[in-house]
């Protein structure tokens, strides 16, 4: 039953190049981007019990790293790729040791505090980032001669960054070393009474998805050909968090959907609406109340319980 | 020598400020493990209402405005706490979450009231003249507003240490099952200091007005501040909310106006430092 399951998904994802108009298209590179963030952002939330409100950061970072170095320092898109992820890995790092000194709501906190940081040095320190003007007239990456600039291609490239994410961050929750992520989250003082360093394994696993964060931001910067601080925000964490809880944090696929009709909300709502903000805050009301869980746990405790009811 | 004692005068009022801010965030945080994101957004909030009303009237005082703000912040508060808040005991996550969300709404809701552009909050005129003082010239606003924050700091600390409300919430804070066990209706506690936080900080938000006015973005500009002396004087401690405001307001004041650029990182810097070597903050009781 999984198994059809994850096969339907992942044979839909082989479709829009060939159903959908451009519109769709682009629409869809978008969710695998938003996918890829909110994913790493789960291995946090969801594997790690550390509930981070900046992830944003290590998106900006790496978007704003690779938009400078191409834009005004001329590198190549290969060598800013390379900075530009070092260069966010390194902040993970750095983040890491100063937020793992607290856990639980302290840890949420020093994140948040710690990206409105990097958000306010994105607006304000203008002559390097531009400020409120954002960076433009970036373009995207031909890797192997191949022009990303179609909405085509670009889809192939950001499914075949996305199948590669999503594999290696399934295999990073399912190895040994996951195992003793999710008991560190659940019984720190066993495990480390098991001999097991807890700070470590968290360390780690922050820096990890600080890199798959930095993976989703060159995409993001790719994508938009564009890099503005609100990529930086608060809303900008707070919607991959929306993501991950709503697919249901600690799931492998949950948060990929989650992320998904974030998006797809934010784009149809701001065909209709400019409040793009109070609906976020509306929704995140109504999931939290109404589906702590999530989404897709919600919904397979509901097919179990029919099931169980039609046997 | 003007320079600095100026900039002194002014780092002292956003100290006083952030204190009023952060001390009532402080208080929510230790007696309902609940960080509440939404308390920049009730500052603004407050400062919002001040503009509107002082603009609309002209009979109106500040004083009696940060009264008023105060109050209808502190019922919103209330109801938020009393019908989302209460709903969520046993998820301390989901609560971070809705509180998120409300702020979102409210800072929504406020661009949509009053629109993209900055709105100032005039002076109280008795006090538009400048202070002259052993030859230098204060801003007497500003003078008056670290009094009032002197004076927020010693009501406070006289209700939580002489009062029996004040050894409830305390006894609430140290121990949460202990004091429910003996008695103490926390739940109604909670209730009483959320709305009395959000009350603070409406009436901050009012009474920073005439500094900062009221412009979009402004809750996301204090809120980090807040975070930050919390953060760094320890979570739960009045004393702690005190000495990290005045702090902060040292820092970044001084900060803009010597390195404008750099303003964000030296602001991060004592979080660092203090983060490195002392965890709970400098007179944190309770670890995060």
């Amino acid at each position: 039953m999984k198994w059809i399951a994850a096969a339907l998904i992942g044979g839909s994802l082989l479709l829009p190049p060939f159903l959908a108009g451009d519109f769709y298209i682009n629409l869809a590179s978008q969710i695998l981007i938003a996918a890829i963030f909110a994913l790493s952002l789960n291995l946090l939330v969801g594997f790690g019990g550390m509930t981070s409100l900046g992830h944003a950061s290590y998106l900006g970072v790496a978007a704003y790293i690779s938009a400078l170095l191409t834009s005004r320092y001329g590198f190549g898109h290969g060598a800013a790729a390379v900075i530009s992820i070092s260069g966010t890995v390194a902040t993970a790092a750095f983040f890491g040791v100063i937020a793992l000194r607290a856990t639980g709501l302290g840890f949420l906190m020093i994140t948040l505090a710690l990206s409105q940081v990097l958000w306010g040095l994105a607006y304000r320190m203008s002559n390097v980032t531009n400020g409120d003007n954002g960076i433009t007239g970036l373009t995207r990456p031909a890797p192997f001669g191949i022009s990303l600039d179609s909405p085509v291609s670009f889809y192939w490239f950001a499914l075949i960054v996305a199948t590669i994410a999503f594999l290696m961050m399934t295999g990073f929750v399912s190895s040994a070393f996951g195992s003793s992520l999710k008991g560190v989250r659940d019984q720190p003082r066993r495990m480390a009474a098991l001999g097991f360093n807890p700070w470590l394994i968290r360390w780690i696993t922050f820096v990890y998805a600080g890199f798959w964060g930095g993976i989703a931001g060159l995409l993001y910067v790719y994508y938009h050909k564009y890099i503005h601080p609100t990529a930086l925000s608060t809303t900008s964490s707070a919607e991959a968090l929306l993501g991950v809880i709503a697919g249901g944090s600690g799931t492998l696929g949950g948060p990929a959907v989650g992320a998904s009709l974030v998006l797809l909300l934010k784009n149809y709502a701001s065909a209709y609406v400019e409040r793009w903000n109070m609906l976020l805050g509306l929704v995140f009301l109504f999931i939290v109340l109404v589906m702590p869980a999530g989404i897709v746990p919600g919904f397979s405790k509901l097919t179990a319980a029919l099931r169980g009811e039609s046997q | 020598m003007q320079f600095w004692i100026v900039q002194g005068l002014n780092s002292l009022s956003l100290g006083g400020l952030l204190f009023l801010l952060s001390s009532g965030f402080s208080l929510i945080f230790g007696l309902m493990r609940l960080a509440n994101l939404t308390h920049g957004a009730f500052f603004m909030l407050g400062t919002y209402i001040a503009a509107t009303a002082l603009r609309a009237y002209d009979g109106l005082n500040l004083w009696v405005m940060a009264l008023v703000a105060g109050l209808a912040v502190a019922a919103l508060g209330g109801l938020f706490e009393r019908l989302v808040l209460t709903r969520l005991k046993t998820n301390p996550l989901g609560q971070v979450l809705v509180t998120l969300g409300m702020s979102f709404i409210i800072s929504d809701a406020c661009l949509m009231l009053w629109g993209g552009d900055s709105i100032p909050v005039p002076t109280p005129q008795n006090l538009q003249a400048p202070t002259r003082l052993l030859g230098f010239v204060f801003p007497t606003y500003r003078l008056v507003l670290v009094g009032l924050a002197i004076v927020t700091a010693v009501a406070l600390y006289f209700l939580l240490d002489r009062t029996r409300l004040g050894a409830m919430i305390r006894a609430g804070v140290d121990d949460r099952q202990m004091a429910r066990a003996v008695g103490i209706p926390v739940s109604n506690l909670f209730t009483i200091v959320f709305c009395l936080g959000a009350g603070i900080a409406g009436a901050a938000g009012v009474l920073g007005g005439p500094i900062l006015s009221a412009y979009p973005g402004l809750d996301a500009d204090m809120l980090p501040l807040a975070l930050i002396v919390v953060i760094l004087g320890g979570i739960g401690s009045l004393l702690g909310a005190f000495v990290g405001s005045f702090a902060i307001g040292f820092i970044y004041t001084f900060g803009i106006a010597l390195f404008p650029e750099l303003a964000y990182i030296i602001l991060f810097l004592p979080m660092i430092f203090v983060i490195a070597f002392r965890p709970q903050g400098l007179f944190g009781r309770v670890g995060a």
